[in-house]
């Protein structure tokens, strides 16, 4: 009895442990396959060249992908910049500001926008960002634009990745303790004084581990933008531009790339180069994060 | 002094702009889907399948995106839970002592929710060429089950983690051996699981990319694992760039539809979370 | 003896949620004087502490009823001041809490906020505070490291030192050896006695001996109010209420 009972705790941790490795062996498993897919492609054409040729001509054998990362550097750049400021003050307000009552209303509609699909922000940008960059934003600085640009794009995204930075900022700030911000008040500062020179100070770490995982997700975000961002295959020169991020060239052209020779080779590079940078920013972020987490355990 | 007043004041109202912005953006794009979606939906919306073919037939709804999502979602989250809940439960009671390996594999699961869906959905269409399998229900399910591995361990981590120590040191003490504690702790967390199935679900129906390549799409009702199943998402991305106002309408009433179905799971796994965290921390 | 009073407390309650944390508090805080405020935990010393240079104002729902003058001045009047009424009291916590920066940034942080930017003047507020505080001849060769990289009892006389630099008129202390070895709590209490000379001096303790070594009156508060009030000898030692003889009966004997 007792050995049966002995020998199904071990079974069981042992198909718990195979499941475990199975689970976060995928990350290996998806860099292998890409890579071993991309393979072709870069014994045919050199990595530097792929990466800083402007001609785009599948047909032909010519993958140059600068315009596609120029285009995901546009898009994300432009959602960073409007995203970090508007979300550092709505952290800094609901932290600091806000009554516990108002607080309880306006965090939920910060859950909310985070369970708000994709393909919901792309559509809601085709229908009201697009227009209103068209009639109302765009005629004051250029002669024309379609609407559908990397600044549309950048919009859609921005909305997108607040909840991400807002919770992790929060969560950051309520994790300074209470008789730090007493300290600089005791002497005198304001309120924004404290929050400049102490809070902000204390919570850098956490901040750039939200931007630089808002960042990693702004890459990656693949439908939103591609419906809104007007998928032409030229390095932006402007924020009215269209441009074209890697994401959306790989779903935009899955369905013939098993026909033209090579294309499904440089697609996958092109998922490739994604599957790494977010790797890599995702790994950083998270490390700061959870070092921050331990620090404070202590 | 006044200095000083002045920009602290001045700081406080653009707090205040900000604040109004973030949150309000959620009613900006909730209110544009109503708007434009409202008109279009109608009962044979969301009761018939489209007629005369998806993107130029102006008769019918998106039952078969409805139903393909409905089972989509939910065959990923199942199968995603029976992977998750063991490697859950592996990771807080089975490694011992051994914190630093269980906050690497916390970080690594963390790691995995970053890596966007397209790179599953392109993953999962590699595998498939190499297996000769065509974009279908069930090649649509695997992809999304890889997605939502990482949001269903972290949650259940996270609600294991919130039961006290001493409940599962109660049961091993009383000669209980780790798997019999662990069906405890799984009973213990029963509300908690729940909220990461609502998540799950709610991540799984959203999303577009990863099932773009793997699970096809159908003007039917797809009837075995391996007929190709039309989604939700999929649903509106493809009538929305159709030319015929019927077929854009239908789009508009499908993204209504996709947002209720999301808002409702969302503020559902919210309440659920709340009153689980407060029984917890009584 | 409250001829003089520096800090005047009248009718003052504090309820949090549903909870009265101080009822109907009135005292008179002399001037240049240390006074301890003793009782059990939970009692309410740190309330009562907190409310007088306005530092409960963020707690969430709560609510303040009453008066406090210092310098004649009700700092709870709606027009009032709120960072100059602080800036007048040096606040020093359970624990030190060095700001995010050096050494040197800690000290000038108060002075630089409320206008003083000239380095020669910075430069000889940092110095003269921290030789009151007895710091600068363990720390005047690495000013600008970061003040976290002190001692505890360092890190404590650096949060004196950077309250002091704002010219206060009153201290505050909140248990503040609490976290502290016991040679950095003598070296704490001697400054406190040797402050009194310029300050007014509250302090919040639950040490008996402590209050008997530096303060010269003692409050003892009780589930919120204010039990006895006197000269510390007399508190001590012959107690007029019986709630304070039993308190501090643990302590003789």
């Amino acid at each position: 009895m007792t050995s049966l009972r002995l020998l199904k705790d071990k079974v069981y941790a042992k198909i718990m442990l195979i499941f475990t490795i199975l689970s976060v062996a995928v990350v290996l498993v998806i860099g292998i396959g890409l890579y071993l897919k991309s393979v072709p492609v870069l014994n045919k054409i050199s990595l530097y060249t792929l990466l800083t040729s402007s001609v785009w001509k599948p047909l032909k054998g010519l993958f140059g992908f600068f315009p596609f990362i120029m285009g995901t550097l546009w898009v994300t750049a432009i959602a960073i910049i409007i995203a970090l400021p508007l979300c550092l003050l709505t952290s800094f307000f609901i932290t600091e500001y806000t009554p516990n009552q108002l607080r309880k209303i306006l965090v939920p509609f910060v859950n909310l926008l985070s369970g708000i699909p994709p393909v919901i922000f792309g559509v809601w940008g085709v229908l009201f960002i697009v227009p209103l960059i068209q009639d109302h934003i765009a005629p004051h600085f250029v002669e024309f634009s379609t609407g559908y640009s990397v600044l549309a794009g950048g919009i859609v995204l921005a909305v997108m990745i607040f909840p991400l930075i807002v919770s992790i900022v929060c969560e950051v700030l309520n994790t300074i303790p209470k008789d730090l911000k007493d300290a600089s008040l005791a002497l005198g500062a304001t309120k924004w004084e404290t929050i400049r020179k102490v809070s902000l100070r204390k919570a850098k770490p956490g901040i750039i581990a939200a931007t630089v995982l808002a960042v990693s997700r702004a890459f990656g975000e693949t439908i939103a933008v591609l419906m809104v961002c007007g998928n032409n295959a030229d390095v932006p020169h402007s924020v009215f531009d269209p441009g074209y991020p890697l994401p959306a060239l790989i779903a935009n052209n899955y369905g013939e790339m098993l026909s033209i020779p090579m294309y499904d080779s440089a697609l996958m590079f092109a998922a490739f180069l994604l599957f790494i940078i977010i790797l890599l920013f995702n790994v950083i972020s998270r490390i700061i994060l959870a070092r921050l987490e331990r620090k404070l355990a202590l | 002094m006044i200095r000083r007043k002045l920009e602290e004041n001045f700081f406080r109202t653009l707090m205040i702009l900000a604040t109004i912005l973030v949150t309000g953006s959620f009613f900006l794009i909730v209110g544009t889907i109503l708007y434009r979606g409202v008109p279009f939906m109608t009962w044979d919306m969301i009761s018939k399948i489209p007629g005369g073919g998806f993107y130029i037939g102006k008769e019918g709804g998106v039952l078969n995106a409805i139903i393909g999502s409905l089972y989509v979602a939910g065959g990923a989250t199942v199968l995603g839970l029976f992977i998750s809940i063991p490697v859950a439960i592996y990771i807080n009671m089975y490694l011992g002592g051994r914190i630093w390996l269980a906050n690497g594999l916390r970080i690594a699961f963390d790691v995995l929710f970053g890596i966007p869906s397209i790179v599953y959905g392109a993953f999962g269409f590699l595998i498939m060429v190499y297996f000769g399998i065509r974009a279908s229900l069930l090649g649509g399910i695997v992809a999304v089950t890889l997605l939502v591995i990482p949001i269903l361990v972290r949650t259940l981590d996270e609600v294991i983690r919130t039961v006290p120590k001493e409940l599962g040191d109660a049961t091993l003490s009383l000669g209980a051996t780790r798997w019999e504690t662990a069906k405890v702790v799984i009973r213990q967390i029963r509300p908690g699981v729940f909220t990461a199935i609502l998540l799950s679900f709610g991540r799984a129906i959203g999303d577009v990319a990863s099932v773009l390549f793997t699970a096809g799409f159908s003007d039917n009702i797809p009837t075995s694992l391996h007929q190709p199943a039309a989604t939700l998402p999929l649903a509106i991305f493809f009538q929305l760039g159709s030319p015929v106002a019927e077929v854009q309408g239908r789009a508009y009433a499908s993204a209504l539809i996709l947002t209720i179905i999301v808002l409702i799971i969302t503020i559902l796994s919210s309440i659920l979370a709340k009153r689980f965290s407060k029984n917890n921390s009584r | 003896m409250t001829n003089n009073p520096h800090i005047s407390v009248q009718n003052l309650s504090v309820e949090i949620g549903n909870q009265q944390i101080l009822k109907d508090i009135s005292i008179n805080i002399p001037n240049k004087k240390v006074v301890s405020i003793i009782g059990p935990s939970g009692c309410g010393k740190t309330t009562l502490l907190k409310s007088l240079n306005r530092l409960l104002d963020d707690t969430a729902e709560i609510k303040v009823t009453g008066k406090v003058f210092v310098d004649g001045e009700n700092i709870y009047d709606p027009n009032a001041e709120v960072t100059h009424i602080r800036k007048k009291m040096g606040l020093l916590s359970q624990r030190p809490y060095p700001l995010p920066m050096s050494i040197y940034d800690n000290i000038a942080y108060g002075p630089r906020i409320h206008g003083t930017r000239k380095k020669v003047v910075l430069d000889e507020i940092v110095e003269t505070q921290l030789k009151a505080t007895g710091l600068w001849n363990e720390v005047k060769d690495r000013l600008n490291a970061p003040a976290t990289r002190l001692s505890i009892g360092q890190q404590q006389r650096l949060c004196l030192a950077r309250g002091l630099a704002v010219e206060p008129e009153i201290i505050l202390g909140d248990e503040s050896t609490s976290a502290l070895d016991p040679v950095s709590t003598s070296i704490i209490e001697d400054l406190f006695i040797k402050l009194k000379e310029k300050y007014t001096i509250v302090l919040v303790t639950h040490i008996l001996r402590q209050a008997r070594r530096v303060s010269d009156y003692i409050i003892f508060v009780y589930m919120g109010k204010i039990i006895e009030f006197g000269p510390t000898e007399e508190i001590l030692l012959d107690p007029k209420q019986e709630l304070t003889r039993e308190y501090v009966k643990g302590y003789i004997s």
